[in-house]
């Protein structure tokens, strides 16, 4: 019965390398890691293997961002072919909002982190156990801890979150030009957001990280209560490198828009691009008021 | 080839010869990423069932043998050491629930039936269905690597459980070497895996179900992996931050989990059991999908109190993500907290309890042929309700208290996973190997090997329950005088055990080789859901033209 002419609107992606070629390329970046912090030969002058050679993990690297340029050029040939018929827009679509979904759930793990030290810190303190030493009593007592210099929120992150904001509405303009035709509006509109996401990345990474009052790692000593400086660096970080990523996504979309691949009726790259860059937004928002604001005011107390 | 490629949209029913390397490592095809991923497991069922032999051996008489310094035997796995032990119990754990049983039965029967079962012709992502597989092969290459690079000093491999607790996990006087970093990175990518493999799962059952087949008509099966791939979504993604935060506190010098710099130990229990808890859902839900399946079939009725068991299994996958503390009772949270946890855990035993009695009341007055997969689905309800008990015993924190980390929990996690989601997906490969592969199985000696693993399982296991009673910790290498008759037993049926998993490959030998073949149906009436509406094994591309569903179409 199922044989003959296909009566359907699916997709059925024809036979591809790069899942494979992926996988490989994630097995040697992984094993390259490894080799840069540990190595996994005790021979020194191992180009692949020594301990910190990045060589295996730059290759690695490589091959995943080769892979992301020919699978997503496939993905918009196939577009371009027509293979995205209505169902299979839909389809991308809930792809996409459960990516995000599941992007979300990460950084609750760096939320939780950060609201287990922020609420409990007292309790474990008081908890002491006998074998505590008095560094560990200490570190543990205050939050922010000791020798920690929160940063005044209301300055550069107050204007990180106001660039943000910004670009939360140039790229809706970018989306609402494209869904009318104006293919003007939506290149300016994207431009704009590109140039906002790469200036909050420039003021996050060059300008505010390396004022902060405190420190990443421990710094070699064991009893340096750090651990504000790592889930600070961890959660704004990854959500800076998220941003970085959302930028691309939003700059390959604008080059899209210049050469006309994108219509009023199909523009699905451009709204994942939005979506994307929204929930990023909306994450920064959260790292304002909890990592931000509310250490700061703690401290004013 | 690339004739072939070309041409594909236009030869959907041409089926790629299966010794053309392409048609696996360039797949975008369900069914044969579904037989990939089978192969897969079976493998890796079958590492990991080595490495609990080598623990039974090791414990089949008090000292230390098999593991002992410079044993012939472990020698050549560079396990020759204690801490060659330790590590085959992680090893063990970490290799049958992220390698055999999720590839199992949700990238094998998942992969398999759902687009069949929904009235699909593949998956919504058939390309990203593919890196889903892939990954895992990667990963497992990390695994393995882990074992034989150092890990405890000198000592190779990561031997802290597979729960990989801080600090055993992070401080580098317990793993200083590379063989937990090459672990963090082998369950990262695993669960990007997983994770892939779950938005393609809920993309298809939401978007590409045949016309007719209503949310309320889907087979439970489908509710299954739906239910399944929610919690995997939802509860992944935290793993990898908590695998991520051992990462950096092992290589950048931060200190989550490290008391003397304000961190917490405790806390990296509770991102992994916010991810474990429902990823013990995840092993054993789509087994309930399969055997609700299965039991329906071979009573000749349509499941009972179909919504029920849908929603049950909703019910279970959210209560599944706020009971996760009850698995770290001993670690001093308060009264307040445990007496919550005690609580939300026995509600689980509402929903599950449903879905027992909904089974029995299935075969109750039907008219039941005891096919091997219907024994398997019968020997799975009765175990697993043993293993479900034992967990209402272990959801107080009381009692729990005395039996944490004995044998006790080892025999009830084994009830429920070895006796309970090995037999589900020894079910569901026995009733739908015909279908995949077209011939149909020895019914001698895959009953054979039913009853030998039934017996050989429970021998194993039941005597656990007794050694845990009496306080026999888990995860030693050595153990008093006093446990050992019992300890003695439980190796006597890995044996029985063993010989039951050689009688299944034997099984699967004699089948390709006789070539029975099965037909479209081979169990009748009783299998109303889609795929056996299709040839055996099914054309390449199935549902050219969608199938409708009518409303009076049974489950």
């Amino acid at each position: 019965m199922a044989h003959g002419e296909v009566k359907h609107d699916y997709h059925l992606v024809n036979p591809s390398p790069w899942p494979f070629v992926a996988s490989v390329g994630a097995l040697i970046a992984a094993i390259g890691f490894v080799v840069s912090q540990k190595g996994l030969v005790t021979d020194e002058n191992n180009f692949f293997l020594s301990d910190g050679q990045w060589a295996l993990f730059w290759i690695g690297m490589g091959i995943l961002v080769l892979t992301c340029i020919g699978w997503w050029s496939d993905v918009i040939k196939e577009s371009k072919a027509g293979d995205h018929t209505p169902v299979v827009d839909i389809g991308l679509r809930y792809g996409m909002i459960l990516f995000i979904a599941s992007e979300v759930m990460f950084f609750v793990a760096w939320f939780w982190v950060f609201f287990e030290m922020t609420i409990f810190h007292g309790n474990r303190a008081e908890w002491a156990v006998p074998t505590w030493d008095a560094a560990t009593a200490q570190a543990w007592a205050n939050w922010p801890p000791p020798h920690v210099e929160t940063f005044d929120p209301f300055h550069l992150p107050l204007i990180n979150t106001l660039i943000l904001l910004l670009s939360g509405t140039t790229v809706t303009w970018a989306h609402h030009a494209m869904q009318t035709g104006d293919r003007t509006g939506a290149r300016n509109g994207l431009i704009l957001t590109v140039l906002l996401g790469a200036l909050f990345t420039w003021v996050q990474f060059a300008v505010e990280y390396p004022e902060a009052g405190f420190a990443f790692g421990n710094q070699g000593d064991i009893t340096n209560a750090n651990v504000y400086g790592a889930s600070f660096f961890m959660a704004t970080g990854f959500h800076g490198f998220h941003v970085i990523i959302g930028t691309i996504f939003l700059a390959v979309c604008l080059l899209r828009v210049i050469v006309g691949q994108m219509s009023p009726q199909k523009h699905f790259g451009l709204e994942a691009a939005a979506w994307y860059w929204h929930f990023v937004d909306v994450v920064w928002l959260f790292l304002f008021t909890f990592v931000y604001v509310m250490p700061y005011l703690t401290m004013q107390n | 080839m690339t004739a072939e490629t070309a041409h594909a949209h236009d030869a959907h029913d041409h089926r790629p010869s299966l010794y053309d390397w392409k048609r696996w490592v360039y797949s975008t095809n369900h069914k044969d990423i579904g037989t990939m991923y089978l192969i897969f497991a079976i493998i890796a069922g079958l590492i990991g069932g080595a490495l609990s032999g080598l623990i039974r051996w090791e414990l089949a008489e008090p000292g230390v043998q098999v593991f002992a310094e410079g044993s012939a035997m472990t020698a050549w796995l560079n396990l020759d050491s204690n801490h060659g032990y330790n590590v085959a119990v992680t090893m063990h754990g970490l290799v049958m629930i992220f390698f055999m049983v999720m590839p199992a039965m949700i990238g094998g029967f998942g992969n398999w039936f759902v687009p069949l079962m929904i009235g699909a012709p593949d998956m919504a992502f058939p390309r990203m269905n593919n890196i889903s597989f892939w990954l895992l092969p990667a990963s497992f290459t990390l695994a393995l690597l882990s074992m034989v690079v150092p890990g405890n000093g000198d000592f190779p491999g990561f031997g802290g459980g597979w729960t990989l607790y801080a600090p055993l996990s992070t401080s580098p006087a317990h793993h200083s070497g590379p063989s937990m970093d090459l672990l963090i990175l082998s369950l990262h990518i695993a669960g990007a895996s997983s994770i892939l493999g779950a938005i393609n799962f809920i993309t298809t059952i939401f978007n590409m179900r045949a016309p007719g087949m209503t949310l309320h008509r889907m087979p439970l099966f489908v509710w299954s992996i739906l239910v399944t791939v929610w919690l995997l979504v939802l509860s992944l993604p935290v793993l990898a931050g908590a695998l991520t935060m051992l990462l950096t506190d092992r290589n950048f010098g931060t200190q989550f989990f490290e008391a003397a710099g304000g961190g917490d130990p405790v806390m990296y229990q509770h991102l992994f059991w916010f991810f474990g808890h429902p990823e013990v859902y995840i092993l054993i839900l789509p087994g309930f999908g399969m055997v609700s399946q299965i039991v329906s079939t071979f009573s000749r009725k349509p499941i009972f109190g179909y919504l029920g068991m849908a929603y049950a299994m909703v019910a279970i996958g959210f209560i599944g993500f706020v009971v996760w503390a009850h698995h770290m009772y001993t670690v001093g949270m308060g009264l307040d907290l445990e007496a919550y946890f005690i609580a939300a855990t026995m509600v689980i035993a509402v929903p599950t309890g449903i879905k027992i009695f909904s089974w029995i009341a299935t075969m109750w007055g039907g008219s039941i042929s005891f096919t091997v997969p219907m024994l398997w689905a019968i020997g799975f309800i009765f175990l697993f309700t043993v293993g479900g008990v034992t967990g209402v015993v272990l959801a107080n924190s009381g009692v729990d208290t005395a039996l944490h980390d004995t044998y006790y929990v080892v025999a009830h996690f084994h009830y429920v996973l070895s006796l309970g989601a090995v037999f589900a997906i020894f079910a569901g490969f026995f009733y739908w190997i015909p279908k995949m592969s077209g011939y149909r199985y020895n019914g001698f000696l895959a009953g054979l090997q039913f009853w030998i693993m039934f017996i050989g399982v429970n021998i194993i296991f039941f005597p656990q329950h007794f050694l845990g009673l009496q306080g026999m910790p888990r995860r030693y290498i050595d153990y008093p005088e006093a446990f050992s008759y019992w300890n003695q037993v439980s190796s006597w049926g890995y044996v029985i055990t063993a010989v039951g998993v050689l009688v299944f490959l034997v099984t699967l030998v004699e089948m390709f080789i006789v070539k029975r073949r099965a037909g479209d149906n081979p169990w009748g009436e009783g299998a109303t859901t889609l795929e056996w509406t299709l040839s055996s094994p099914p054309p390449f591309h199935q549902f050219n033209e969608l199938p409708v569903i009518k409303p009076d179409t049974h489950h």
